[in-house]
């Protein structure tokens, strides 16, 4: 077992075209493979030009917020005398989500081509790329990669001999969740605890050492020489005829109770009934899905209903009742406790709560209590009362959405599976009350 | 760690200056790690911004982050040491007491939960004879931690021994796993 699987030919390959390639690894064999021509071509164009041509072809954040990438360059000012910054979003931490680890361990250089790109069009002279401490292999393979570009000549102070100056770093998290919140990610590349910042100032106007500064998403990044090379037009014609918002190829990362897991790269708005059953081979041998959360596990679960009615893109899945997000689905059958897995969920963010906010670091603990609670047996019908309320208090009212996070799939898991929530609190145990002495 | 010093690592009498500290302490940034540091200097404008590197260094270095450790990053990046003791608590990679040979963190965080992580903790407990999460194993090998999410859903659990990433491992796995750790 392992990555990356045989493609199905359904899917589109784009960025994971030479996915388990050995020889794509490095700079040659990269070089082969077009690598790099991109990166020639953006040195000799106007940084402009090349923000218009990515607004142009509608590529949208992949980290989870879909924000339109040229829209976010545009922000930027070159020629105001400032220091710009690019920052990669390395840290890929949500769970459910392994896609950026696949693009770092097999196409380095297209994350290093990306990012010089990237960087030259917002008038940046450094990228920073933050890859999470877990990640040593992806480290060690993005460390070779820039040492490679370096020596090539591709980055530094006469970047492919053109005279402009393009630096690309790697820097390493230590194990923090929240990192991978883009105001937390500059505080912790400037050495400091990974607290979100509050916004505004936005990073386009204050960001890393209160500099502007663009966060792209690995996957974001990786995409753009794509586009440099062939064109808007040739990445929009990727997605629903009827969708124009969702443009391009996405990686998919599944996991969880289904034959067939691993990423897969389809063009934005496949049906995802089909990606389920055709792609991914649809559910263990005498098993059924149960629920589904199409976009790791900050995002709401749907139920089979609404995820067999989903087309893959932005749009699609908001229209499903939930969203696309970093794309990770975490698929979970009806041989598994639900409950106890909503749980865990809540658990996994109130271990990874900043604790800046009251309604987060409060409210993310006490929802992992209530919901222990309910799997162990104890739950009463008020705690479903109370995690909706727990829920409503800690949306939309903290620095960062951490805590909107860990509310979501609670709500949408009592909103969409009461019953499985009521089933646990049936069987509450009886508990012996000493009788009261006279 | 010397045994008469408190929790907080600090020995010092008051008002004693912060390098006249513990005297056995070879610092880790001479030779060829104060190149390292001195390069990773100039990708930054602040000196600050190289803390989460030089912390690495001292944890690969002495394998974890001590008192005396975070006195010499204090003073190399010129930060108070409460400063730097303040980023590494919050950073759960950074080990702030000395750890087992073998310090395995396994993953399971829902999708690894849904797929046998817990099965696969208790098997590594079991086989360790850690007695708990968390707790040294009694011939000093191995320690056992759950962590969240590695990134690496998808397949059976994986986990981290040390720095070394492990996927795909399964009850059925985990003697095979402890012999090659030797």
């Amino acid at each position: 077992m392992g990555f990356p699987h045989t493609p199905h030919e359904r899917e589109t390959l784009v960025l994971s075209k030479h996915f388990g390639v050995q020889e794509a690894i490095g700079l040659d064999g990269w070089k082969k493979r077009g690598g790099y021509a991109a990166l020639e071509k953006a040195l000799r164009m106007e940084p402009a030009e090349i923000v218009q041509v990515v607004k142009d072809s509608g590529l949208r954040g992949r980290g989870g917020a879909g924000f339109p990438t040229g829209l976010k360059w545009s922000f930027m000012k070159p020629g105001d005398g400032k220091q710009h910054y690019l920052a990669c979003n390395a840290d890929e931490s949500e769970p459910g989500t392994f896609k950026d680890r696949e693009i770092m361990r097999w196409t380095p250089h297209a994350l290093v081509e990306g990012c010089a790109i990237g960087a030259y069009a917002i008038g940046a002279t450094v990228a920073y790329i933050y890859i999470r401490g877990e990640y040593t292999e992806a480290l060690e393979k993005m460390n070779a990669a820039c040492k490679e570009a370096y020596a090539a000549g591709i980055l530094g102070t006469n970047a492919m001999g053109t005279g402009k100056t393009v630096h690309v770093y790697v820097h390493k998290g230590a194990g923090a969740y929240i990192c991978g919140e883009e105001t937390a990610m500059m505080n912790s590349l400037e050495g400091r605890r990974g607290n979100p910042r509050i916004k505004p100032p936005f990073p386009a106007v204050s960001g890393l050492f209160g500099m502007p500064t663009t966060i792209n998403n690995v996957e974001t990044l990786a995409a753009v020489p794509h586009i440099l090379n062939n064109g808007a037009d040739w990445y929009k014609t990727f997605g629903r005829a009827d969708n124009p918002k969702s443009t391009g190829t996405k990686l998919f990362s599944v996991c969880g109770n289904i034959a067939k897991p691993g990423n897969y790269e389809v063009a934005l708005g496949f049906p995802f009934k089909d990606f389920l059953y055709d792609l991914c081979g649809g559910p263990l041998p005498g098993r059924k899905f149960k629920a589904i959360i199409p976009g790791g596990i900050s995002v709401p679960i749907q139920t089979l209903a609404e995820a067999e009615n989903s087309p893959m893109d932005y749009e699609g899945f908001v229209a499903n009742g939930t969203m696309l997000g970093s794309g990770g689905v975490i698929i979970i059958d009806d041989a598994q406790n639900l409950v106890k897995q909503i749980a865990r969920a809540a658990r996994f963010f109130a271990h990874e709560s900043c604790a800046q906010c009251t309604q987060c670091r409060e409210g993310t603990a006490w929802t992992t209590k209530i919901l222990e609670r309910i799997v162990a047996g104890d739950g009463t019908h008020e705690d479903l009362d109370t995690l909706l309320d727990i829920g409503e208090q800690m949306t939309g009212k903290t620095i960062c959405v951490l805590s909107d996070s860990c509310a979501t799939p609670v709500i949408s898991g009592i909103q969409k599976f009461r019953p499985d929530f009521e089933a646990l609190i049936k069987t509450k145990k009886v508990h012996m009350v000493p009788a009261q002495v006279a | 760690m010397s045994a008469t010093q408190n929790e907080m690592g600090d020995s010092r009498a008051p008002g004693e200056a912060s390098h006249n500290l513990h005297e056995a302490y070879a610092p880790v940034f001479v030779g060829a790690r104060r190149s390292e540091l001195d390069e990773l200097l100039t990708r930054y404008p602040t000196k600050m911004a190289a803390l989460l590197p030089a912390l690495w260094m001292v944890q690969e270095d002495r394998g974890w982050v001590s008192s005396e450790g975070i006195a010499e990053v204090s003073e190399v990046l010129e930060l108070t040491p409460a400063y730097v003791r303040g980023v590494v608590t919050f950073y759960t990679m950074y080990h702030q007491h000395p750890v087992a040979k073998h310090f395995i963190q396994v993953c399971t965080t829902s999708p690894c939960n849904v797929c046998g992580a817990e099965d696969v903790v208790n098997a590594l407990l079991k086989a360790t004879h850690c007695e708990e999460l968390g707790v040294t194993s009694p011939d000093g090998k191995y320690a056992v931690i759950e962590v969240e999410c590695l990134g690496a859903c998808g397949f059976n659990t994986p986990l981290m021994v040390n720095e070394k990433f492990i996927e795909s491992v399964t009850v059925d796995t985990v003697p095979a796993l402890l012999a090659s750790l030797g």
